[in-house]
C-alpha cells in the first residue's frame, strides 16, 4: 500500500468476526468501511457476510447493519436512501454488500431496477465466484470449466459479464476492484461514495475465497493480484458509460500460474486452458476497443 | 364529532388513495397489477398535482415495491404500496421478513384469485394464504371502509409494530362507485400521531436489524409476535372506538347484523357482506330466524367476541372464497377452531373463487341446504 496515502486508521469491522481464515471478503469489507466511514447503512443480502457479521448478541459491526431477504437488499436500500433525504441527510451513504449469486443471478432484477432508477445508492458486489455459504454451489459469476459441488463434471457456461452490463445501464459510476490493488481500490471507493450522493453507483470486488477455490489460506492476496495481473480480473472504471482501463496487467497470456493455485480448476484439460485464455484474450481486445483513454 | 358532510362519489381504489393521501406516507412504491391499478394511478396524481407530499416510487417488481417501503420504514418514514394477487404472493418472503422484524407497515391487498387457471377476478386465496406470515389482516366491505381503514390500519400497525394488510375486495369494491364521506385532514391529524418510529436505523448509535438469532433465542422472539398478535386486538377495539367518536362511523372485530334470536347466522367477510344483508332481510321478511356475523378482522382473529356473538345460535354457514385444498375454506376452519368444538354447528360453503359471482339465489340456496341437515358439521363446494 502507498504509505503516503495509507487507509484511515479506523477499524469498523472488528476483529472476532466469523469470516474464514484467510478470506477475501473479510479483508475488502474492512477497506471498504475505511474509506466509506461509520454513518454508511450496510444492506446485506444472505450471503457470506450475513455470517462473517456475527450472531446476536454479538456483532463485529460498528456501521447500521441489515440482513435482508436473498432478493431485496437493492430495494431496501432504495427506501433507505429517500428516507434518508427525506430526514435532510444526503451525507450518510447506503451501501449493498451483496455476493455474486445476490447479485448476477437471484437479485438480479433488483439490482438492475435500482440502476434504471438510479438511486442514490453503492453497490457493491464482491464476487467469490460461487454459492460460498452454502458449500461453493456454482453461480453465474463461476467461470467456465470450473468444478464445483453442483458441477461435477465442470461448469459449461461462461461467467456473465456482470460489470459491462451495469456499465451500460450509463450509471453514475462503474468500477471493478480487488483488494490486492488496494490504492486503486480505495480510490474507486472514494469516487464511487462520492458519485452515490447524485446517482446509482456499483463496484465489483474480486474476493478470492480460500475456502471454496481450494488453495492455502495465506495465498488470498497473490491469487488476486495473480487473477488482476494475468487480465483475467481487468481493474476498469466507468463514468456514464465511458470505460476506462485503470491498471495495465504485467502477466497477460500467463494465467496458468493462476489457475494452478486453485483446487477448482485442478480438472481443466489442456484444450479447456486454451479455450479459458482465449476468453481473457477476447475481453481484452474488447476493452482496447471500448477504452477511451489507455493510461 | 366532525359533522360536516363531505359526500363524494368513489371507486374503492379512490377512496383507498383519498385514505392513504391523509395519512401523509412520505414514500409510496408501486408496481402495476389489476385490479389494485387505480390505487396507484391516483396516488401518482395526487403527487404530481403536489396534493401530497412524497417520493413516489416505480420499481420493477413487487418484490421491490415492498422491499422499498421496507426500507424507508426501518429509516423512519411512513410508506405504503398496494398489490393484489401474484404480486402479493411474490412479495410473500418479505411478508414474513418484516412482521418477524416489527415495521408497521399499511399495504392495501385488492383480492384477486391467484392462476393458475389464468384468473383476473376476485376471490380471496391471495390474502388469506398469507395469513400465516405474521401481518394483521382486516377487511373493508364498501369503498367507505375502504377509506376509513387506510388511518385506522396505521395507526394499529404503529402501535403494535405489527404490520397490516387491508383486504379491499377486487371489483366488487375496487372498482364499484359509492357515495363516500371524506374526512377533513385534521380528523386523521387528531387520529394519527406523526410517525416516530424508535427503532429507525441511526449511526450515532448503529446496530444490526434482523440479526442471525440461534434457536433458543429465536423462539423466544418469534413467541413475543406471537402474543403481541393476540394482545392487538385490544388495540384495535380502541382505534375503532375512537374512529368511532370523531366520524360517527363505528366497526367492530366481529359485526352482528340482525344477530338476536336468530338460529342459523351467515358469516362473511368483504364484499359479500352486503349481499347477504339484503338476503337476510328477505329472508326475514318470511319469518325466518336469520341473521349475519361479518367477520372485519381474521388476524388477530377475534374468537371471544365471535363466541359471544354466536352463543344462541344452532347453525353458522360460512361463505369462503379461499379454501385450504381437501379442508376446508379458509374462514370456515377459523371458525371452527375459534368455537373449539362448542356449539353451534358450522357448515362452510366455498361459494365463489376466481371472481364466480354471488347471486342472492345462491346465498337462498345455501340458508336452504344448511337448515336441511342441522345435526352434521360439513364443507361444500357450491
Amino acid at each position: 500500500m502507498d504509505m503516503k496515502h495509507p487507509a484511515p486508521a479506523e477499524e469498523l469491522l472488528s476483529s472476532g468476526h466469523f469470516a474464514c481464515p484467510g478470506c477475501g471478503v473479510a479483508l475488502s469489507m474492512r477497506l471498504t468501511l475505511k474509506v466509506l466511514g461509520e454513518r454508511t447503512r450496510m444492506v446485506v443480502p444472505a450471503s457470506c457476510s450475513s455470517v462473517i457479521a456475527s450472531k446476536y448478541p454479538h456483532t463485529a459491526m460498528k456501521v447500521p447493519f441489515i440482513h435482508t431477504p436473498f432478493a431485496v437488499s437493492a430495494g431496501f436500500a432504495t427506501g433507505i436512501a429517500h428516507a434518508l433525504e427525506l430526514k435532510g441527510d444526503k451525507e450518510s451513504p447506503v451501501m449493498v454488500w451483496a455476493g455474486d449469486g445476490a447479485s448476477y443471478d437471484i437479485g438480479f432484477a433488483g439490482l438492475s431496477g435500482a440502476a434504471e432508477r438510479n438511486e442514490r445508492i453503492l453497490y457493491i458486489c464482491y464476487d467469490n465466484e460461487a454459492y460460498m455459504n452454502t458449500g461453493a454451489q456454482r453461480s453465474s459469476a463461476t467461470p467456465s470449466c470450473t468444478w464445483t459441488p453442483t458441477t461435477p463434471s465442470l461448469k459449461r457456461e461462461q461467467k456473465k459479464n456482470l460489470f459491462k452490463i451495469m456499465v451500460d445501464h450509463k450509471i453514475k459510476y462503474a468500477a471493478t476492484a480487488c483488494v490486492s490493488h488496494p490504492q486503486d481500490m480505495m480510490e474507486k471507493l472514494k469516487k464511487a461514495k462520492e458519485a452515490s450522493k447524485e446517482g446509482f453507483s456499483f463496484l465489483l470486488l474480486l474476493t478470492p475465497c480460500p475456502t471454496g477455490w481450494g488453495m492455502e489460506e495465506n495465498l488470498t492476496v497473490q491469487a488476486a493480484r495473480l487473477a488482476v495481473e494475468t487480465g483475467i480480473f481487468p481493474l476498469l472504471e466507468a463514468e456514464k458509460g465511458r470505460v476506462r482501463i485503470t491498471h495495465i496487467p504485467t502477466a497477460l497470456g500467463e494465467e496458468e500460474g493462476y489457475l494452478k493455485l486453485q483446487k477448482r480448476f485442478s480438472k481443466m484439460r489442456s484444450e479447456e486452458t486454451k479455450a479459458l485464455k482465449e476468453w481473457v484474450r477476447e475481453r481484452w481486445r474488447e476493452l482496447d476497443s471500448l477504452s477511451s483513454s489507455l493510461p | 364529532m366532525i359533522e360536516k358532510d363531505n359526500l363524494k362519489v368513489l371507486t374503492g381504489a379512490s377512496a383507498v388513495a383519498e385514505g392513504v393521501k391523509c395519512c401523509n406516507p412520505q414514500v409510496i412504491s408501486a408496481y402495476p397489477i389489476s385490479p389494485q391499478t387505480y390505487i396507484i394511478e391516483d396516488l401518482a396524481a395526487f403527487v404530481a398535482n403536489k396534493r401530497l407530499d412524497a417520493h413516489y416510487i416505480l420499481v420493477e417488481s413487487e418484490l421491490s415495491a415492498i422491499s422499498v417501503i421496507a426500507g424507508a420504514t426501518a429509516q423512519g418514514v411512513r410508506s405504503f404500496t398496494a398489490t393484489s394477487s401474484q404480486g402479493l404472493v411474490f412479495m410473500h418472503e418479505m411478508l414474513h421478513w418484516c412482521a418477524g422484524g416489527r415495521l408497521p407497515l399499511v399495504m392495501v391487498v385488492a383480492n384477486r384469485a391467484i392462476g393458475a387457471p389464468w384468473n383476473l377476478w376476485c376471490d380471496q386465496q391471495d390474502i388469506l394464504s398469507q395469513r400465516d406470515t405474521g401481518w394483521m389482516q382486516v377487511f373493508a366491505n364498501f369503498a367507505q371502509d375502504a377509506m376509513d381503514l387506510v388511518p385506522i390500519s396505521y395507526r394499529v400497525a404503529e402501535e403494535c409494530y405489527i404490520p397490516t394488510l387491508i383486504g379491499v375486495d377486487g371489483f366488487f369494491v375496487s372498482h364499484t362507485s359509492e357515495p363516500v364521506k371524506l374526512f377533513p385532514k385534521e380528523v386523521v391529524e387528531e387520529f394519527l400521531p406523526t410517525f416516530n418510529f424508535k427503532f429507525a436505523l441511526d449511526h450515532n448509535d448503529p446496530f444490526t436489524l434482523w440479526p442471525t438469532l440461534e434457536p433458543v433465542l429465536y423462539h423466544q422472539y418469534r413467541g413475543i409476535l406471537f402474543e403481541e398478535h393476540r394482545k392487538a386486538l385490544k388495540t384495535w377495539k380502541k382505534a375503532f372506538k375512537e374512529w368511532k367518536d370523531l366520524t360517527g362511523r363505528g366497526y367492530l372485530p366481529v359485526e352482528g347484523y340482525k344477530v338476536e334470536g336468530a338460529k342459523t347466522l351467515f358469516v362473511t367477510t368483504g364484499y359479500l357482506t352486503g349481499t347477504t344483508r339484503w338476503v337476510v332481510d328477505e329472508l326475514r321478511s318470511r319469518g325466518k330466524k336469520v341473521g349475519l356475523i361479518n367477520l372485519r378482522l381474521i388476524r388477530p382473529f377475534p374468537s371471544e367476541e365471535l363466541r359471544e356473538m354466536v352463543r344462541d345460535a344452532e347453525i353458522l354457514m360460512v361463505l369462503d372464497r379461499a379454501v385450504s385444498y381437501g379442508v376446508s375454506g379458509i374462514v370456515s376452519e377459523e371458525v371452527r377452531a375459534a368455537l373449539r368444538g362448542d356449539a353451534p354447528l358450522v357448515k362452510g360453503w366455498v361459494v365463489s373463487t376466481g371472481g364466480r359471482e354471488v347471486f342472492p339465489s345462491l346465498i337462498e340456496e345455501v340458508y336452504h341446504r344448511s337448515i336441511r341437515s342441522p345435526q352434521e358439521e360439513s364443507t361444500e363446494w357450491i
